[in-house]
């Protein structure tokens, strides 16, 4: 048995941030995958109108505009605990960890809450025409991938109050679950003018 | 089994540290085991079986349609059960084989190709795993139970809509859709980011080798063109289920809608089934020729454009359907374009055969059927890529020809030449050569004789997807010579199934790099040990095995007490942190048996998304829940490797 040379890496970190780390390739991916879910039902969206002369089909009122704007508004709030659970997360400053993701989940708790009326105000049922059944199906998409962020971050949330909470891994997770977040307000509001402004303008 | 065996020069304390990564990486154990298992090895290893499985079905359903059409007016299957037999053929082959299989091939070797002890994800793989066995039991269990899709694989409304197929046949497809693209999209991330963040020191992204480039480029299409059949099966679904109207033309719907949907997946799918075999490809011409694939940087240029070109063909499949003539165009142009980096990769392999040293053994000979095979799959195909003779041809049997040349040539000639050159790392033991050029041959022999007839029978109009003809057609005895090739191919299959299951138990023992590879994967034990590599390799360039010194440098310092990965930079592969994976776990299993239940639960009500949905949440956090910092990471007390 001959000597061998050795590289020794015991010295590197049990972690790293941003794009250093598996979870965040993962959570881009995971990104590409759903963006191209809404790419592709927005594309959808826009082929069926091309079918009908009047959009929405006569006959049919406008979506509400006031509570997806409420909506809008609530998400765009959201970025500020979000960024500062973000920086906190990779200072592995726990405590602020804490009571931004609790200040965070309450507001999307809220946005939540708002969809539901949303829903109720969208002037149109699944089954009365294509127009709704689009409508239906894309502001769904969006609550599906929501609600279940939501309940990820939730889970997250109650993670970071028990002794696991102080693992660097778990500071990974919540700074990736930030990132995450950007992505649920930045894909609504293309979904949001597509949804509201489109039957208006176009 | 000798700790010593692929690491030549093993360091000191080697023994010590072979017990301890035995113990850290051991598999799961007990009377659950089957449900907990997560090693990339044991659930590669189970993915690539159920696939073939899955194979054979779709491979009996195929000789029930030769029988049927052996001769005019057979009365073997009814009009019924043909279009049953036809569809899930169909599906099999696409959904449940082709890229499941691919994957699977994938899932076992890329982690040991690029020096790693882990695939990324280990439990999510799982969890893939299972959504795939359970996907083709649903079908298999309704095509028992006459209710099997029954509408073509590509299930076009507005046949598959309310108004024409009634009950619960079209609801299955939709289901098996989401059951098959939730389990090859979690392989895909968890191929690109294994192949990004894992490689072995040194392999920087141009010394990658041209299989793992391979993975990556068909995962990230996986990545775009499944979230389009997922869109357009749940569409179809709603519509069926719900009431909804994408599909229907008096409600402001669009049966084309359907069309540009599906092929939008549908078209880059024949890619994502095909880059992998052309990355086998390279990785056998290479080994059995004895030198470095020609012309790397071309190569992967070529799979590269191949990809973005395949995500622009999709129209040419509904060159039938009315488009406008200046869209046609395009897209035929965009069809004759894809034959450019093919030629490229073909003459490339045709200059490493050349400036090789050729040495015929079975798993180079299935590439060189593959040669001769795609070849005249893509000839038909540029027949095929231009719209008037399209119009002529569209389903027609020319079609039928076209289309298996192409995925059987292009795809499953390289699968089995890859099965037979990775069979040793699998199993510790050869397949027999002798019964290999048997199977070849007959193979090859018997695909021709069941395909090439099929031209004809396209040009002198027999459509697709009949089940019977009249015996004034002509059609007969082409018909008939091509059931008695698919007999001769059904023989050659079996014979390469049988030298395998005979193989696996009595074959000559293969010892870590039998053929003399060039690749990391032969610089370990065969089958490899739990823990894959005693000391991670350090790679100095594109062939490691054949231009790294005997003594080449290895990594010291990762953990033998916690299942811990290197993780290396995305580019130029330095060490940049470590990270450690789970062990294993019954969650991914509830996780899918959840999902399953869901899945076909839906078929009959909307509420079983809403409830499944809230139960999966569960399942999941269970799943992503810690275990107790004494245990993660490290294995359960003395799970000794018997228990494998």
């Amino acid at each position: 048995m001959s000597e061998r040379a050795t590289i020794d890496v015991s010295a590197l970190p049990d972690h790293g941030f941003g794009s250093r780390s598996v979870m965040w390739w993962a959570t881009v991916l995971v990104i590409l995958i759903e963006a191209t879910v809404f790419v592709a039902t927005i594309t959808s969206y826009f082929y069926l109108q091309g079918n009908e002369a009047a959009w929405p089909p006569p006959d049919t009122p406008l979506p509400g505009l006031e509570w997806p704007t409420v909506n809008t508004i609530i998400l765009l709030v959201s970025l500020l605990p979000n960024q500062f659970v973000k920086a906190a997360a990779e200072k592995m400053e726990l405590r602020k960890v804490q009571i931004g993701m609790i200040v965070a989940d309450l507001i999307a708790i809220g946005f939540v809450a708002v969809r539901v009326l949303e829903f109720a105000h969208l002037n149109v049922r699944w089954d009365s025409s294509a127009y709704g059944s689009i409508t239906w199906t894309l502001l769904g998409f969006h609550t599906f991938h929501l609600v279940t962020d939501l309940f990820d971050s939730i889970v997250l949330t109650v993670l970071m109050f028990t002794r696991h909470g102080r693992e660097p891994k778990r500071f990974v997770d919540a700074s990736e679950n930030c990132f995450y977040w950007y992505f649920v307000v930045l894909s609504w509001l293309p979904i949001y003018a597509v949804l509201y402004w489109a039957p208006r303008i176009l | 089994m000798n700790v010593m065996e692929g690491t030549p020069y093993a360091l000191p304390g080697a023994t010590r540290e072979h017990e301890e990564l035995t113990r850290t990486w051991a598999p799961a154990s007990g009377l659950l085991r089957w449900f907990r298992q997560v090693d990339h090895l044991i659930i590669g290893r189970r993915f690539i079986i159920t696939a073939f499985i899955w194979f054979a079905l779709g491979g009996l359903l195929a000789g029930l349609m030769r029988l049927q059409l052996a001769v005019p007016e057979n009365t073997v299957l009814s009009n019924d059960q043909y279009n049953q037999v036809f569809t899930v053929h169909g599906i099999t082959m696409m959904f449940l084989f082709a890229v499941p299989i691919m994957e699977a091939m994938a899932v076992f070797i890329i982690p040991l190709m690029i020096g790693t002890r882990a695939l990324a994800f280990p439990r999510a793989n799982a969890y893939a795993y299972y959504m795939l066995l359970f996907g083709g039991m649903m079908v298999y269990t309704a095509l028992f139970l006459n209710m099997a899709p029954d509408a073509g694989w590509f299930n076009y409304p507005p046949l598959s809509g309310p108004a024409f197929s009634a009950g619960k046949r079209v609801d299955i497809w939709a289901e098996l859709v989401n059951f098959t693209e939730i389990s090859a999209l979690t392989v895909a991330v968890e191929i690109i980011v294994t192949i990004f963040r894992q490689r072995a020191p040194g392999m920087s992204i141009n010394r990658m080798p041209l299989y793992v480039w391979a993975m990556l480029v068909t995962s990230f299409m996986i990545v775009f063109a499944m979230p389009a059949v997922m869109v357009a099966s749940n569409f179809i679904g709603l519509d069926r289920l719900v009431g909804t109207h994408f599909f229907n033309a008096a409600e402001g719907g669009d049966a084309l809608l359907w069309q540009h949907l599906f092929w939008f997946f549908g078209h880059p799918e024949v890619y994502i089934i095909f880059i992998p075999a052309l990355g086998m490809v390279s990785s056998i011409v290479s080994v059995f020729c004895r030198r470095p694939v020609f012309g790397y940087t071309a190569m992967v240029l070529s799979l590269v454009a191949t990809a973005f070109i395949g995500f622009g063909l999709w129209v040419h499949d509904m060159f039938a359907t009315g488009l406008p003539q200046s869209g046609e165009s395009f897209f035929t142009a965009a069809s004759m374009m894809i034959a450019i980096p093919s030629g490229v990769q073909i003459f490339c392999w045709i200059a490493t055969i050349w400036l090789g040293k050729p040495s015929f053994r079975p798993p180079f000979l299935f590439v060189v059927g593959f040669i001769a095979i795609f070849v005249i799959g893509g000839l038909s195909g540029v027949m095929v890529a231009s719209v008037p003779l399209d119009l002529q041809l569209h389903d027609t049997f020319f079609v039928v020809a076209h289309l298996h040349y192409v995925l059987i040539g292009g795809s499953l000639f390289p699968l089995l030449g890859a099965v037979f050159y990775w069979f040793p790392k699998m199993t510790g033991r050869m397949m027999n050569e002798r019964a290999g050029h048997v199977s070849f041959w007959l193979v090859f022999a018997g695909f021709n004789l069941t395909f090439f007839p099929m031209h004809k029978l396209g040009l002198i109009g027999m459509p697709r997807r009949i089940y019977t003809y009249l015996p004034e057609t002509g059609w007969g005895p082409l018909n008939l010579l091509s059931t008695a090739g698919a007999g001769v191919l059904a023989l050659g299959m079996l014979v390469y199934f049988g030298n395998a299951l005979v193989s696996m138990r009595r074959g000559a023992l293969a010892g870590a790099d039998p053929w003399g590879g060039a690749t990391l994967e032969w610089a370990t034990a065969s089958p490899p040990p739990a823990y894959k590599f005693l000391h991670l390799p350090v790679v100095h360039g594109r062939e490691p095995l054949w231009e790294g010194p005997e003594n080449a440098p290895v990594v010291t310092g990762v953990s033998t007490k916690k299942r811990e990965v290197l993780i290396t930079r995305t580019l130029d592969a330095e060490p940049d942190h470590l990270y450690v994976y789970p062990g294993p776990t019954v969650w991914p299993f509830l996780a899918a048996v959840t999902t399953g239940s869901m899945l076909v639960a839906g078929l009959f009500t909307p509420w079983a998304f809403a409830i499944g949905t809230a139960a999966l949440l569960v399942f999941m956090t269970g799943w992503f829940w810690p275990t107790t910092k004494k245990k993660e990471g490290e294995a359960p007390p003395n799970e000794g490797a018997a228990a494998a």
